[in-house]
């Protein structure tokens, strides 16, 4: 029997086209609409390491000095180099890395220098981030401890100057410094870039990953925030400077874990204190990459806005929906008093009106689905840093089409119940 | 094949309560043909549409073809009035959209039937009223006197033992009422019982038995007089 509504809901929309182009349209319109917002919304909330989303912390100490006032008693962000490298030499966590981005001329043989993006990090950055290792591998501690010339280039940068050739054991000169080429990364892109959310946050990455001591012994330059809270005459990144421009991250196997570690930076925290570094009380952070994207608002709040609109755009398509499809169904009182005289149960009724509400649903999500594609190019052409990453993944074309097929059905509800109420005795006779 | 007892319908709003039948009586056998008459709001509709599980009734009993419908389910009513009831009515009321292969059809699809069953039963209903080169058109496109004939087809395809007409020829020029009229003798000829609601004394009279109801009462016209009879169906005060 379902293909026998199936193909009399699908006469019933070809007989009647000005009323079914007005639906699908009104339809199309409120699915291509939420669609396109929710798939931006997806990309800019998708967990970019979903694997160990909850093993990665984001450490935050508080260095600030006790005149500072912070209103939502959060620590900064980043932290000091003197409190990277000292977390860094404890290694009190399974993998650790410090991490903060930088840029310096590049130059391989005789080519012309090239001023490359970077980071400047420590050894467990890569298995810690899953970064894949083409050719080669990343560098150790002892890298990290004697401030080796060493460097991985991303897939990117290695098909630019090596033509993706495996180029391990290759020179390239930084800064006018030979530098050994030890890894190749795979191709990588997290979006977005969650270990470093103070630059580009969506797109190309880094091209060159340096061993952070080595960055500093070069004196290169840093990218990104650097905050500094009294007046020094030190250079901002050295040791000793009253700065915060460093994010650490750690990995950790547990929420036991997690509160050990805790309160292992509240101890140290305590130290700094006695020590004379830190004036206030500790007040520690320890974020997972979820809490870090939300604490920092990666979806913008109007983003968040945007989808409600949208949805409650929909609502408003759907309302019309059901308008159009009770005006409809009650045209068909006539047939449906026939229907019934001639033996159809009210069941019977009900599935085949809702069947042509379905069929509506699943027209009129094509025509979202298409309106999607065409709000989401609208959207890859906005001058916004994610905008290029915007596309409608195979869930998210499967979901628009279910969407629309439910959001239809539970408008034709009402209709549909009404149309199987309309008592066939009185149709018979007004026909 | 339909026997009706004692039955009432009463239709009530908040004001008004209206007795469309009245201790209703009325007996009719296997393969009768009866002609229901009586002036408009006598209760003649009322009484199709319970005869035909159309519409529930008050009080009393309806047995068809020896079930008692009173109490029965929706869907039991549906399933039984697509099993022994067949429709014809004033207006046709045919499926605009359908050609008349898929009007016929309707019933069928209701049933259950195979898709070769189906077809064999429409293609034989459509040529027994000598529609049989014409399945794929619409019902625009036929005359009145081929759309009640579709309409026949179409309460006959099922194979049904009760035949319920409502003006069969009401809509129709009195050639066409002929040949409407006479196929529903025909088929009443093959063992279909008929009941047929009409105005016309004409259609009435080719009729083996006539039920006159009048203000919700039937009477059957078999056991008056001549003269009692013509008084009764002329409306006489007291007759």
């Amino acid at each position: 029997m379902l293909a026998y509504y199936f193909s009399l809901a699908w006469r019933s929309l070809r007989q009647h086209r000005a009323l079914t182009v007005l639906m699908v349209l009104t339809l199309a319109v409120g699915i291509g609409a939420t669609m396109t917002t929710l798939t931006v919304f997806k990309t800019l909330a998708r967990d970019p390491i979903p694997q160990k989303s909850d093993r990665l912390f984001r450490v935050q100490l508080d260095m600030y000095p006790s005149d500072v006032k912070n209103s939502d008693n959060e620590p900064p962000d980043d932290i000091s180099r003197f409190d990277a490298e000292a977390l860094l030499a404890q290694h009190h966590a399974k993998a650790q890395a410090i991490t903060v981005a930088g840029g310096a001329p590049l130059e391989v043989g005789t080519q012309t220098p090239y001023s490359a993006a970077m980071r400047y990090t420590s050894a467990d950055f890569f298995p810690m981030f899953m970064v894949p290792i083409r050719y080669g591998h990343g560098w150790n501690a002892n890298d990290d401890a004697s401030r080796a010339r060493v460097a991985v280039l991303s897939e990117e940068l290695n098909q630019k100057i090596f033509g993706g050739a495996d180029s391990v054991g290759k020179s390239i000169r930084i800064q006018g410094t030979p530098f050994t080429v030890v890894g190749v990364a795979g191709h990588w892109r997290p979006d977005p870039r969650y270990y470093d959310v103070n630059t580009q946050r969506y797109g190309e990455g880094e091209e060159v990953y340096l061993p952070f001591s080595t960055s500093r012994d070069l004196s290169l330059d840093m990218n990104g925030n650097m905050n500094c809270y009294k007046a020094s005459t030190e250079d901002n990144t050295s040791l000793n400077a009253p700065c915060v421009w460093l994010q650490y991250w750690v990995e950790l196997e547990s929420p036991a874990q997690a509160n050990d570690f805790k309160a292992y930076l509240s101890r140290y925290s305590e130290q700094q204190r006695a020590a004379g570094r830190y004036s206030r009380p500790p007040n520690v952070r320890l974020r997972n990459v979820t809490e870090w994207l939300d604490y920092r608002k990666i979806v913008p709040s109007d983003a968040h806005l945007q989808l409600w609109l949208a949805l409650g755009f929909l609502v408003v398509c759907l309302v019309n929906v059901v308008g159009l499809l009770m005006a409809k169904f009650l045209r068909k009182q006539g047939e449906i008093g026939v229907r019934r005289a001639l033996g159809a149960t009210r069941r019977d009724i009900f599935i085949q009106f809702l069947m042509e509400a379905g069929v509506i649903g699943l027209v009129g999500s094509v025509g979202g689905l298409l309106l999607s594609l065409l709000g989401l190019w609208a959207v890859r052409h906005q001058p916004t840093d994610y905008a290029e990453i915007v596309h409608l993944d195979p869930v998210m074309l499967a979901l628009t089409i279910v969407l629309g097929v439910i959001a239809t059905l539970l408008a034709g509800l009402l209709p549909a119940f009404r149309a199987m109420r309309i008592a066939p005795a009185i149709q018979l006779k007004t026909q | 094949m339909l026997e009706m007892k004692q039955i009432t319908k009463v239709y009530r709003t908040e004001v008004v309560e209206t007795h469309a039948l009245r201790a209703f009586d009325l007996h009719v056998g296997d393969g009768e043909f009866v002609a229901v008459t009586g002036p408009s709001g006598s209760g003649k509709t009322t009484f199709l549409n319970i005869a035909g599980l159309l519409e529930n009734f008050t009080g009393g009993d309806y047995f068809l073809d020896g079930e008692n419908v009173k109490g029965m389910s929706d869907d039991a009513r549906s399933k039984l009035r697509n099993r022994k009831i067949g429709f014809i009515f004033q207006s046709f009321n045919l499926i605009p959209d359908l050609n008349l292969f898929d009007n016929v059809d309707v019933p069928l699809r209701y049933r259950g039937m195979t898709a070769s069953e189906r077809r064999e039963r429409i293609e034989k209903a459509l040529a027994d009223v000598g529609l049989a080169s014409r399945m794929k058109h619409y019902p625009a496109e036929l005359s009145g006197g081929q759309q009640q004939r579709v309409a026949i087809a179409r309460a006959l395809a099922g194979g049904p033992k009760l035949l319920l007409a409502d003006e069969p020829t009401g809509n129709l020029d009195s050639q066409m009422a002929r040949s409407v009229m006479e196929l529903l003798e025909e088929i009443n000829a093959s063992g279909t019982t008929i009941v047929m609601v009409t105005h016309d004394p004409e259609l009435a009279a080719r009729a083996q038995r006539n039920v006159h109801i009048v203000d919700g009462i039937a009477t059957d016209l078999r056991h008056e007089s001549p003269l009692r009879r013509a008084a009764i169906t002329a409306g006489v005060a007291g007759a």
